[in-house]
């Protein structure tokens, strides 16, 4: 093949096929219907297999993503797949919902010149082929004694969990909710990320040996002094998220129709309460909605209003559209589906009817001065320009704070603002006790808590003991410090490569549970 | 949806649980108190080791429902169980009180959730418990006279039918004071009567503890807002989650905006905005009175298909 260049490849991105804005309001099926396998693989051309990578560098866990997309492009999806796993464990979930136009995306060479190449598209596309193929990594895994408890079964937590149990480790998911996923499951709508993609992920951990415990509250029903002192956990990751959600603290928030974006998204996500009265949990359904905030989460609000058949509603946001923290395709989406933006409006106190309920909005005009600490320029308000919004349904979506639960009940060290406090290698002031994701950085985004869940895991591998080989040996060149692939003491973690002689090795395919564990964990 | 036949066993298993097998949480007891309240005592250990005074459960009875906070009305570590108190006012406490008989399970309960009430060095406490507040009060008294505090409870019910543990009530308290509405049992009059007998009869009450309906733990903090008598309330917002996530359960305690689930339930009574609280408490009328309706039409359609032979009928001994 000849060498690509910028003047060979497809000039323009392939289209996704989308949902029609009229028809999607109407239901919460996914909006995105994602590419087939032609419009993959013309993706696929249009990458330029750069040397240096700047993708993967964009990219908060790595993915070789000249080395899958040049997979898709030889219609080696399978192959694609195992590349993307080495280090994301969910391409279909980061295919759909990490921000890739300020990630990798953001510093495709193709970018300089054309639309940078779809790399979230194709990783979806290739995620999705796994689940409905039933591809999955099958590790030939080394069981180790060691039994490490992960608290919170969200992005961080699953990451952390499919990492360790690759090493042979004992997994433990401890979910305080009655189903796991964490913020995939509660937040994010499926017409976004589908309950099935969640449910084929969770899946695929039991495959590779982890035990989900859900309605569990770590902190409460036992602490996480007591898995370590007790309960034989040899290390504990903490990715419990910033879930506990700011009120603006302007008179009138405590009104009837005033919620934050969490409550309303649980119960409508977590909770099926848009299919109330056949499922138990209400929902609050307000005719003409206001949200507040211009995040993600803002944008899922917005669209979940949509759909539960709100006539009209409108996003309130003190900055600039260009200021807006959602993911562009949510942005755009919401405007499609008739969401009316107040760009540098300020909410300043919320109405009452009279009878506690909701008449409307007040807020004030603003402008952009000066750059703030964030690098954004700040919103003042124009003196004198206030006006009354009508509304009477008010949704908070201005960010979260930390869970309070684990600070409350154990003598981990939290920083000043109540999230946890660990070094660069992830780990707690408690010994063998590891945090990640949003309790440790405050809000951010689904591949970040991943990227924070794999690390802590290889912090909590090296703590145990066990070698962490696996970016070693995966060079394709072979080994590497002059120790080979085949030394077993060091490598508790081979990818079975689709010959024959793994697949029909004896601890492929199902999890070996360690004989010996019962006895050595037993103190 | 109460067509679902797993969960409507017409006749219970008679085989003792085992403690502690299997993932689920076996009803072990259930005592009908009056024609809408019943105590079911649940199986599971872990939480019986952990459970301290003034902590709740989120409780669901089968995967479509919804997740309903109980305040824990009772633990025994011995027995590794929980005693829940449960009032058949909406969609899902009636249900419970239809399906949740010995013997059957409950599809999830996650716990204990909130903040313990802090038993304090009080060395005369009055435990006050009105109306759903009296099996709450419990721990707390039982943890007071644990610490070696004089306790006097006072209990309020409607009239003397419907008078429930007052023998393990006298077991922790020192004194008790029953009113009924109608003078049946003990003094006639509200608790904030026995409230305010007990307080003139003791003027070395350090503490006041009053659990109930909002209406009646206002009046309670009144009562004792003159004599500057620290007075504990728990509070019973609306919940989702009931991990902090939802901010449905926010109060106004003071200046502040604070969450049942995680900073409670237990705050100063005499800082919390009673009149936010009720109208926050109502926000859900309408569609409880839907989520109620569409049941009593299930639950028609399901004896109508009774009668014609077709499926088995949800037949709760205690509807």
């Amino acid at each position: 093949m000849a060498k690509r260049t910028i003047r060979s490849i497809p000039q323009d991105r392939t289209p996704v096929r989308e949902q029609p804005a009229a028809e999607r309001i109407g239901s919460f099926d996914e909006v995105n219907l994602g590419y087939d396998a032609d419009e993959a693989a013309r993706e696929a051309q249009r990458c330029l297999f750069c040397a240096d990578a700047p993708c993967m560098s964009g990219c908060p866990v790595s993915v070789d993503i000249p080395e899958f997309i040049r997979k898709v492009s030889d219609k080696d999806v399978q192959g694609a797949y195992e590349t993307i796993a080495r280090t994301n464990l969910l391409p279909a979930v980061c295919g759909r919902v990490c921000p890739q136009e300020s990630q990798c995306e953001s510093v495709c060479t193709v970018g300089g010149a054309l639309e940078p190449v779809a790399i979230g598209r194709l990783e979806r596309y290739v995620g999705d082929l796994a689940i409905s193929e039933g591809w999955s990594q099958r590790p030939y895994v080394v069981p180790t004694p060691y039994r490490v408890g992960i608290v919170g079964s969200g992005p961080a937590g699953m990451a952390c969990a499919a990492d360790l149990a690759k090493a042979g480790c004992q997994v433990t998911v401890f979910e305080a909710l009655h189903l796991a996923g964490g913020v995939l499951r509660y937040g994010i709508p499926d017409f976004r990320l589908p309950n099935e993609v969640i449910d084929a992920e969770i899946a695929a951990l039991e495959r590779l040996g982890v035990e989900f415990r859900t309605n569990t509250v770590v902190g409460r029903l036992f602490t996480v002094e007591q898995m370590v002192d007790e309960m034989g956990f040899d290390a504990v990751f903490i990715g419990t998220g910033a879930g506990y959600p700011t009120m603006l603290g302007i008179p009138g928030d405590s009104l009837g129709g005033v919620l934050s974006a969490n409550e309303l998204l649980t119960r409508a996500n977590l909770m099926k309460a848009r299919d109330f009265p056949m499922h138990d949990t209400p929902i609050p359904l307000g005719t003409r909605v206001a949200v507040v905030g211009a995040g993600n989460t803002a944008m899922d609000a917005m669209r979940v209003c949509l759909r539960l058949g709100a006539e009209s509603v409108q996003c309130v946001y003190r900055r600039s559209r260009a200021e807006a923290p959602a993911r562009a395709e949510e942005l755009h989406h919401a405007e499609q589906e008739g969401v009316e933006f107040h760009w540098l409006t300020n909410p300043v106190a919320v109405l009452d009817d009279g009878e506690g309920n909701v008449r409307g909005l007040r807020c004030q005009r603003m402008e952009l001065g000066e750059p703030d600490e964030s690098g954004r320029r700040r919103p003042v308000p124009v003196p004198g320009s206030e006006f009354a919004l009508p509304c009477d349904q008010v949704v908070f979506a201005i960010g979260t704070n930390a869970n309070p639960i684990i600070g409350q009940t154990s003598k981990l060290v939290l920083n000043r603002r109540g999230y946890l406090q660990v070094d660069d290698a992830f780990a707690t002031s408690m010994v063998g006790v590891f945090a990640g994701g949003d309790i440790v950085t405050g809000a951010a985004t689904v591949i970040e808590a991943m990227g924070a869940g794999r690390k802590a895991a290889a912090s909590i591998k090296r703590h145990l003991g066990i070698r962490d080989t696996s970016l070693w040996y995966d060079d394709p060149e072979g080994a590497r410090f002059g120790i080979a692939a085949h030394e077993r003491n060091f490598v508790r973690l081979r990818l079975a490569e689709r010959e024959p002689a793994y697949s029909a090795g004896p601890a492929s395919g199902a999890p070996t549970v360690p004989s010996t564990s019962t006895a050595v964990t037993a103190r | 949806m109460t067509s679902s036949s797993d969960a409507l066993r017409s006749d219970p298993a008679p085989t003792p649980p085992i403690p502690g097998a299997g993932p689920g949480l076996p009803v072990v007891d259930r005592v009908d108190i009056s024609d809408v309240t019943f105590s079911l005592e649940v199986l599971h250990p872990q939480m019986a080791r952990a459970a301290r005074a003034g902590q709740f459960v989120i409780v669901m009875t089968h995967p479509e429902g919804e997740r309903v906070p109980l305040t824990i009305a009772d633990f025994d570590r011995d027995r590794g169980t929980v005693t829940l108190v449960v009032q058949a006012v909406g969609k899902t406490t009636r249900e419970m009180q239809q399906l949740c008989q010995v013997g059957t399970d409950l599809h999830g309960m996650a716990g204990p959730l909130g903040v313990p009430s802090t038993i304090g060095s009080a060395r005369t406490v009055v435990c006050v418990g009105g109306g759903l507040g009296v099996a709450p009060v419990y721990p707390q008294a039982r943890a007071f006279h644990e610490r070696g505090a004089t306790v006097i409870g006072v209990l309020g019910f409607r009239n003397a039918d419907l008078v429930f543990w007052e023998d393990k009530f006298r077991e922790v308290c020192d004194e008790l004071i029953l009113c009924t509405d109608d003078g049946s049992a003990g003094i006639q009059g509200l608790v904030t009567d026995g409230l305010r007998l007990a307080l003139e009869q003791h003027p070395d009450v350090a503490e006041v503890v009053a659990i109930g309906p909002p209406v009646m733990m206002q009046a309670c903090a009144e009562a004792t807002r003159p004599h500057g008598i620290k007075t504990v309330v728990s509070l019973n917002p609306i919940m989702v989650d009931g991990t902090g996530m939802c901010g449905g359960c926010r109060v106004r305690v003071g200046d502040q905006v604070r969450f049942a689930c995680v900073d409670g339930p237990d705050f100063d009574g005499h800082a919390v905005d009673f009149a936010d609280l009720r109208s926050r408490l109502g926000r859900y009328r309408g569609e409880e009175a839907q989520a109620l309706d569409h049941w009593y039409h299930a639950c028609r359609r399901a004896e109508n298909a009774v009668a014609d032979d077709l499926i088995p009928a949800p037949t709760g001994q205690g509807a």
